[in-house]
């Protein structure tokens, strides 16, 4: 038995918030940190590459190293600080635990089975599916190892405990690109799905 | 950076974006273009215009400064950089500066004389003899290249800071101003030239400093990037004036602390 006139308050009521602002606000923070720290670690590889590829100087920030590493080290702190606001709001609200917890291996592979016959969707975008669950679990381990890696490589001697921890300086600096690779891949996914489900954009820029 | 609009064949731009934006519910597509407008005016910013501006140089001369003082700040006189066992040796050490291998300074050991200035008691200048007669100790760290390379090689030489001590350096002083034979120079902070790693080399591999590596001396320091270890030294300033370096003039981060 429904009141006609409670569901039209509830009509012109806003939608619920998808994503509260402090979430909105981390989350583009992040996205122009990343690029600033992706497009200039690329230049600052492209000076002692561990590959057999440099990336197009078109692509990359800062123009020489020492221009690179400017970026790189004043990007570090807005990526640092904004990632750390990030993780301890997602902890404290309860948010991680309520949106991207639990995760059974049966889920993953039932969500992906339907991804590939293009049978999983995303109505509710409220709520993620195992796949989405695991991504966004996913890119911010690979975050949390790209700063620590970062922080081995920066301070191998004040830090050389960490820079142990990876395996010593040099493989540290595989560790840190490795990261950057699943990131990279992650943002190339992520950015794809956003275009396709424009919702999703529209929830993160206005909340709802 | 304004690029010219490609047009897309097939494609009439105007009615697609106006198609796009009808699919939005009424007010959420104002927002949205209006949104979509301020990205625009953003993004074309963050072009070149940004990044070559004299205002973003400024504020990333300002952050590596703050880094600078966050370095120092985390600077542990007592750590030491990793020792390792002559097994790890990198073999052959590369050679790297910004002149050619054959280029490198040629420095004739008679009429070598290292001098000492500045805040010190006694600025005798010091010749090769002298300087080899000093207690020796020998290291086996990584070298570091800004670059992102390293090295493991091994040095002997003194102590920087029981040399500073001998020649009664003033060592509340804040810096070390280094200069070298071919005119490259650089500034040391005074807790890393005081650190017991910090290095007046002589030898390299237990051989007398070959040309390449900075003969007839070179200051070694563990806790630095390559190019705050200079080669060829010729002088020691002991002095409060922060004199700059020839790679930090031209953009690397000051400290350049490892």
């Amino acid at each position: 038995m429904r009141d006609p006139g409670h569901s039209q308050d509830a009509a012109l009521r806003p939608p619920p918030l998808v994503h509260p602002l402090w979430l909105r606000v981390t989350h583009w923070v992040n996205a122009i940190a990343m690029l600033v720290m992706i497009a200039s670690g690329w230049q600052i590889y492209n000076a002692s590459p561990l590959f057999p590829f440099s990336f197009p100087p078109s692509i990359t920030l800062g123009g020489w190293l020492a221009g690179a590493l400017d970026w790189h080290f004043a990007a570090m702190w807005l990526l640092v600080i904004n990632g750390l606001a990030y993780i301890t709001l997602g902890i404290a609200t309860g948010r991680f635990r309520r949106k991207l917890l639990p995760i059974y291996p049966s889920g993953v592979l039932a969500d992906t089975l339907a991804a590939l016959r293009g049978q999983l969707t995303h109505d509710d975008l409220s709520v993620y599916n195992s796949v989405q669950k695991l991504l966004y679990v996913g890119v911010i381990l690979a975050g949390t190892i790209m700063v620590l890696s970062g922080l081995a490589i920066w301070k191998p001697v004040q830090l050389q405990e960490l820079t142990t921890l990876f395996g010593g300086y040099d493989l540290a600096r595989y560790v840190h690109f490795l990261a950057m690779s699943v990131i990279v891949g992650f943002l190339v996914v992520h950015v794809a799905l956003a275009v396709i489900v424009p919702r999703s954009l529209r929830a993160m820029l206005r909340g709802h | 950076m304004s690029r010219p609009r490609k047009p897309v064949p097939g494609v009439d731009t105007r009615y697609f974006l106006n198609e796009a934006a009808r699919l939005l519910p009424d007010p959420a597509r104002r927002r949205f273009l209006r949104g979509a407008a301020s990205l625009g005016a953003v993004t074309l910013l963050t072009g070149c215009d940004i990044t070559d501006s004299q205002t973003a140089q400024t504020a990333l001369r300002a952050m590596s400064r703050f880094n600078d003082g966050v370095q120092a700040l985390i600077f542990n006189p007592n750590k030491l950089a990793p020792e390792f066992p002559e097994s790890a040796l990198t073999r052959p050490f590369p050679f790297n500066a910004y002149y050619d291998v054959d280029e490198a300074p040629e420095v004739d050991a008679r009429g070598y004389a290292l001098e000492v200035g500045g805040l010190v008691e006694n600025k005798k200048s010091w010749t090769l003899e002298e300087l080899y007669a000093l207690p020796q100790v020998t290291q086996i760290t990584r070298h570091i290249c800004i670059e992102g390379w390293s090295a493991i090689g091994k040095w002997s030489g003194a102590r920087l800071g029981d040399f500073l001590a001998r020649v009664g350096a003033d060592r509340r002083a804040k810096y070390i101003y280094v200069t070298c034979a071919e005119g490259y120079s650089t500034t040391i902070d005074m807790p890393t030239a005081l650190h017991p790693q910090t290095q007046m080399t002589f030898r390299f591999a237990d051989e007398i400093l070959p040309r390449k590596y900075g003969f007839p001396m070179k200051i070694r320091m563990p806790t630095k990037l390559g190019f705050k270890n200079p080669k060829h030294v010729v002088s020691l300033v002991v002095t409060n004036e922060d004199r700059g370096g020839y790679w930090e003039d031209k953009g690397y981060n000051w400290f350049s602390g490892l």
